[in-house]
């Protein structure tokens, strides 16, 4: 049995796909789930993928987090599923307090489309365990509300637990601390800017966001003895 | 019950980098408009709401800023009733 990914589509998701079959890719079995479904099927990981959910009215995830099957996210969370939320996905799991924190306009008021130098500074996540201790990432980012922004407690917070999992290089978009990606306090919800899923084949020009897909298929995999090992592309 | 129109504004809390503002703030000197400064953008709503009176509007306006409105984390707001 392989581990399944239930990835969540939202009226203006668009990169559902995409993780899709950088899932199915690894040999997961990918399923897409409404956003009105008030629950979840069966799943080992829940994706909010990128878009622009709800059309981003209001503010970025601000309608998002209301939708109905946001609550059976939340619940898959308080058992300790894991949930990766990219981009807008990211936006959604902050403004529904499941990460700390918000996204804001980028500095310089541009929306940013290129290819980004992540170095990965947290590798005992299950997102990350792959990874060496500042290793970097080649993936692109996609976005025009990507500035973090938290409070002065809440970044003290983050550093001392270890939960900024991800720093730009070079910082693009005014981010506090250079942070493109955070977890959790129990290091299972893992929100992140930049796309993993378009950084998944050499064609495309990386395969470094293979990396956090595999990483957190290990972990189901490990935590569950019924799944199988997901194939890795050599 | 009465029907009570409320104002709200919702503004990037002081401090927060308004990147909207800068812009603007950089621009207006182009036009001619010099000695321009702290320029921040925001957002006004307008609703009505039905209620018992006034205060009860307010409340019930307040508690839609704080749930839906404004996101607390980076934006402060302020509810007018009319």
């Amino acid at each position: 049995m392989s581990a399944r990914v239930g990835i969540v589509v939202f009226p203006g998701s668009n990169c559902e796909q995409d993780v899709a079959r950088a899932f199915s890719d690894l040999g997961a079995e990918a399923t897409y789930v409404w956003h009105a479904e008030p629950e979840l099927p069966k799943v080992d990981i829940v994706v909010l993928p990128g878009g622009f959910a709800h059309g981003d009215y209001l503010r970025t995830g601000a309608i998002a987090r209301f939708s109905p099957v946001m609550a059976a996210v939340e619940r898959f969370v308080a058992r300790g599923g894991l949930v990766i939320g990219i981009c807008n996905g990211f936006q959604i799991l902050c403004e529904a307090g499941l990460l700390p924190g918000a996204l804001r306009k980028n500095a310089g008021l541009k929306f940013l489309c290129r290819w980004v130098d992540l170095r990965v500074d947290n590798v005992r996540t299950p997102f990350t365990h792959l990874a060496e201790p500042g290793q970097v990432l080649r993936i692109p980012i996609n976005h025009f509300e990507g500035n973090y922004y938290c409070d002065g407690a809440t970044l003290a917070t983050l550093r001392a637990r270890d939960q900024v999992v991800l720093r730009y290089v070079d910082n693009p978009n005014g981010s506090l601390d250079d942070i493109a990606g955070i977890v959790n306090e129990t290091f299972n919800v893992f929100g992140l800017m930049p796309h993993p899923e378009r950084a998944c084949e050499a064609l495309l020009g990386s395969e470094d966001g293979q990396l956090i897909f595999r990483s957190a298929l290990a972990h189901v995999v490990g935590r569950d003895q019924r799944l199988t090992t997901p194939s890795l592309k050599s | 019950m009465s029907t009570y129109k409320a104002r709200v504004s919702v503004m990037l809390k002081p401090g927060i980098a308004d990147p909207q503002g800068q812009t603007i703030e950089r621009a207006l000197p182009a036009l001619g408009f010099e000695g321009v400064g702290g320029v921040r953008v925001g957002k006004r709503i307008e609703l009505e709401v039905e209620a018992s009176d006034p205060e009860g509007a307010r409340a019930l306006v307040l508690e839609m800023c704080e749930r839906l409105l404004a996101n607390p984390v980076i934006e402060s707001y302020e509810v007018e009733i009319v």
